[in-house]
C-alpha cells in the first residue's frame, strides 16, 4: 500500500502565488477528486507534484511513502511511482509509443519482453486502435484518442499513484466512459490498487470514476472536503457556495456557466 | 604527386562563401590522389575513366579542379532497364590526399536505378575531398540517389551536385552528412522539361568543431514540374551549420509546385545554425512554400517523456532521433537507416541546453 502525502504545499509561477497551502493524502485504492473553478490552481497542483519546470515551490512537502518527491527530478518521481495524465498530451514527432514505454519499463527495472502483447491487450480494453501503437506519440490523434493513449500508458506502467489532470477535457462521451472506467478498474485492482487524484472542473468524469473523497479547490486552497455527495452539490449549485468572493476577472469568465453545459 | 599550389581560392567576402571556412583552407597541404571507388552491384553499368561528354559548366574553382584531376566513374543505365540492386560506390580518402571523385549517372528513357555513394576515410585522415556528381535523368526515368558523408572530422569535403531531370522523370536525392571538419555541398537541381518531380532530403549532424554548409538551388525552367526539399540538421558543442536555399522559378515555369523546409536543432549553448531560404519567382501560376526553424529541443516534448520515467538524456535522444525520423523514413535502404540512426545516437552528448 502506498501513500501520497501533500502537506502545506505552496507554489508560485512568475512570482505569483498560485498554491497557498494544499493538504491532501491519497492512499492506494482511493479515488480523490479535486474540483474547482478555472484559475483555482488545479493544473498548477498537478504540475508541481510532477515537477514541471517553471514552478517554484515556496513551502510544504510532497512525499510518496515517505520519500521526498520535491527533491527528485520528474523522471525519478515517475519511476518512484507517480504518474501524470496530462490535460494536453504533447505530440512527439518520430517517437513511437512502444519505444517510449519500452524505455519507461527499462528504467523501472521491469522486463519489456511482454510489452507488445500487453500493449495490444490494454489497447483493446479501452478501444484504442492498434495502428496507433507504432505511430509517433500523439501526433495527429484526436482529443479522445490522446486521452485513450494516456490511459493506456497508465495501465501499462502501473504506477502507485496517478494524477489525472482534466482527463475529461477534449473527450467525447464514449472515450470518457472507456478511460474513466479503466482508471476505476485499476483503483479496484486486487493486488495493486491504484491511488487516484483526479483533478477536474466537471463532475461528468465522476460518473464512471467514483470518488471516495471530493475536495473543492479555490484560490489555491482546499476550501471544503467531503464524500461523493459534494460532487452532486456542485452539479446542481455550481461553485458559488464554496467560493467566498470571486475576483472580478474570474466572475466574468464563463467558468461557472460551463458547469451547466454538460 | 604534385601539390595544389597555384590555386586561387574564393574570397570569404563573396556572398556564396559567406559563413564558410574557406579562408582556413590550405590546399598546399595535400597531394593529388587518384583513388578509385569500390563498386558493389550493377558493375556492368559502371565504367571508369574520364568522360567529358557534355558536362558540366563549372560553377567554381573546385569544379575546375575536379575537371582537371578527376577520378571518374560513370553509371549508364540504358533506356527501359530496371536495375534491381542499389549500385554502391565507396570512396575512401587517404591521409594527405586531395581527391576529386567524379560520378556521372545517366538514365535512359524509363530506366530505373538506385545509387548509393559513400564518402569515408581512415580514422584520423586529413584529406581534401572535392566530389562532383552529375545526374542526367532521361524522360520517364526514376533515380534514387543517396550520398553518405562520413569522412574523418579533420578532413575537408567541398562538393557539387548537378541534377537535370528530363520529361516526367522522377529523382530522389538524399544526403546524410556526419563527417568532415568542413563539409560543403552545393546542389543545383534543374527541371528543364515538363512533368519532372525532384525530391530532396538531407540529414546533417555536426559536433565538436565541425561545420556543415549547404547551398541548394531548386531551378524550375519548364512548366508543370515539382520539387520538394526537406533538410533537417543538428549542431552540438561548438559546431556550426548553414543552409542556404533558393527556389528559382522562371518565366516559362507555369504550374510549378516547389517547397523547401529546413529545420535545425541546436543541442548546445555554443552551437550555431543558420537557415536562409530564398524565393525567386517570375510567374504567377505557382504553388510555393518555404519554412525554416532553428532552436533547441522542445521543452514540452522532453518533459512529456520525462514524466513517463525516462531520464533526460534518454528523452532527448528519443526526441532528436524522432526529429530525424522524417528524413530517415525516406532513405532507400533499411540497413542504412539503422546504421545512421545508431551513428547519430552515439554521436549525441546530451544535457547541454535547457
Amino acid at each position: 500500500m502506498s501513500t501520497l502525502e501533500i502537506s502545506g504545499l505552496r507554489a508560485e509561477v512568475d512570482g505569483k502565488e498560485i498554491l497557498r497551502g494544499i493538504d491532501l493524502t491519497v492512499r492506494s485504492g482511493e479515488v480523490h477528486a479535486v474540483m474547482g473553478p478555472n484559475g483555482a490552481g488545479k493544473s498548477t497542483l498537478s504540475a508541481v507534484v510532477m515537477g514541471r519546470p517553471g514552478y517554484t515551490v515556496t513551502g510544504g512537502s510532497v512525499t510518496l511513502d515517505g520519500v521526498d518527491m520535491l527533491a527528485l527530478s520528474t523522471w525519478e518521481r515517475a519511476v518512484a511511482g507517480l504518474h501524470l495524465i496530462m490535460q494536453y498530451p504533447t505530440e512527439v514527432p518520430g517517437v513511437a509509443l512502444s519505444d517510449v514505454l519500452g524505455e519507461a519499463l527499462h528504467y523501472r527495472g521491469r522486463d519489456a519482453n511482454g510489452l507488445r502483447d500487453l500493449l495490444r491487450d490494454e489497447a483493446d480494453r479501452i478501444g484504442f486502435d492498434h495502428k496507433f501503437l507504432d505511430r509517433p506519440l500523439n501526433v495527429d490523434l484526436s482529443g479522445g484518442e490522446k486521452k485513450r493513449n494516456e490511459t493506456l500508458q497508465l495501465a501499462v506502467l502501473r504506477p502507485r499513484i496517478a494524477i489525472l489532470d482534466e482527463l475529461d477535457s477534449g473527450l467525447d462521451i464514449d472515450a470518457l466512459r472507456d478511460c474513466s472506467r479503466r482508471v476505476e478498474e485499476l483503483s479496484n485492482d486486487a493486488t495493486q490498487p491504484l491511488g487516484v487524484l483526479a483533478i477536474t472542473h466537471y463532475s461528468r468524469l465522476l460518473n464512471e470514476l467514483r470518488p471516495d473523497h471530493v475536495h473543492i479547490l479555490a484560490k489555491g486552497q482546499i476550501v471544503t472536503s467531503g464524500g461523493p455527495e459534494l460532487a452532486a452539490v456542485l452539479e446542481s449549485d455550481g461553485y458559488a457556495a464554496f467560493v467566498e468572493e470571486e475576483e472580478p476577472a474570474e466572475t466574468a469568465s464563463s467558468a461557472l456557466d460551463d458547469l451547466f453545459r454538460m | 604527386m604534385p601539390a595544389l599550389l597555384d590555386v586561387q581560392l574564393p574570397s570569404p567576402d563573396t556572398e556564396i562563401w559567406r559563413y564558410s571556412r574557406i579562408e582556413e583552407l590550405n590546399l598546399s597541404r595535400y597531394e593529388i590522389g587518384a583513388a578509385t571507388p569500390s563498386v558493389a552491384n550493377g558493375t556492368e553499368f559502371v565504367t571508369f575513366g574520364a568522360d567529358q561528354a557534355g558536362r558540366p559548366t563549372s560553377p567554381d574553382v573546385f569544379a575546375d579542379l575536379n575537371a582537371e584531376h578527376m577520378s571518374a566513374a560513370t553509371i549508364d543505365v540504358p533506356a527501359g532497364v530496371d536495375v534491381a540492386e542499389p549500385i554502391v560506390l565507396v570512396h575512401t580518402a587517404v591521409d594527405g590526399a586531395a581527391e576529386f571523385p567524379r560520378t556521372t549517372i545517366r538514365l535512359g528513357a524509363n530506366a530505373r536505378c538506385t545509387v548509393i555513394e559513400r564518402f569515408t576515410s581512415a580514422a584520423g585522415a586529413q584529406a581534401f575531398v572535392s566530389p562532383l556528381l552529375s545526374i542526367d535523368a532521361g524522360a520517364g526515368s526514376s533515380l534514387t540517389y543517396l550520398a553518405v558523408n562520413d569522412v574523418d572530422e579533420s578532413s575537408w569535403q567541398i562538393g557539387h551536385q548537378l541534377v537535370d531531370a528530363g520529361r516526367d522523370a522522377s529523382v530522389s536525392l538524399s544526403t546524410i552528412t556526419l563527417g568532415g571538419y568542413y563539409t560543403r555541398v552545393r546542389t543545383e537541381v534543374s527541371s528543364r522539361e515538363p512533368g519532372s518531380s525532384i525530391r530532396q532530403v538531407a540529414l546533417y549532424f555536426a559536433a565538436g568543431d565541425q561545420m556543415h554548409d549547404f547551398r541548394v538551388i531548386q531551378n524550375h525552367i519548364a512548366p508543370h514540374t515539382s520539387s520538394d526539399l526537406l533538410f533537417k540538421g543538428a549542431v552540438q558543442d561548438t559546431a556550426r551549420s548553414v543552409y542556404t536555399g533558393l527556389i528559382s522559378i522562371g518565366e516559362d515555369a507555369k504550374g510549378t509546385s516547389a517547397n523547401q523546409t529546413n529545420r535545425n536543432l541546436t543541442l548546445s549553448e555554443g552551437a550555431w545554425a543558420e537557415s536562409v531560404p530564398n524565393l525567386d519567382i517570375r510567374n504567377n501560376d505557382v504553388r510555393c512554400s518555404h519554412a525554416s526553424t532553428v532552436g533547441p529541443i522542445d521543452a514540452e516534448q522532453r518533459y512529456y517523456l520525462e514524466s513517463r520515467g525516462l531520464p533526460p538524456v534518454v528523452a532527448e535522444r528519443l526526441v532528436v532521433l524522432g526529429f530525424f525520423d522524417e528524413v530517415l523514413a525516406q532513405l532507400p535502404e533499411g540497413d542504412i537507416v539503422n546504421e545512421v540512426r545508431a551513428r547519430v545516437a552515439s554521436k549525441l552528448s546530451l544535457g547541454g541546453v535547457q
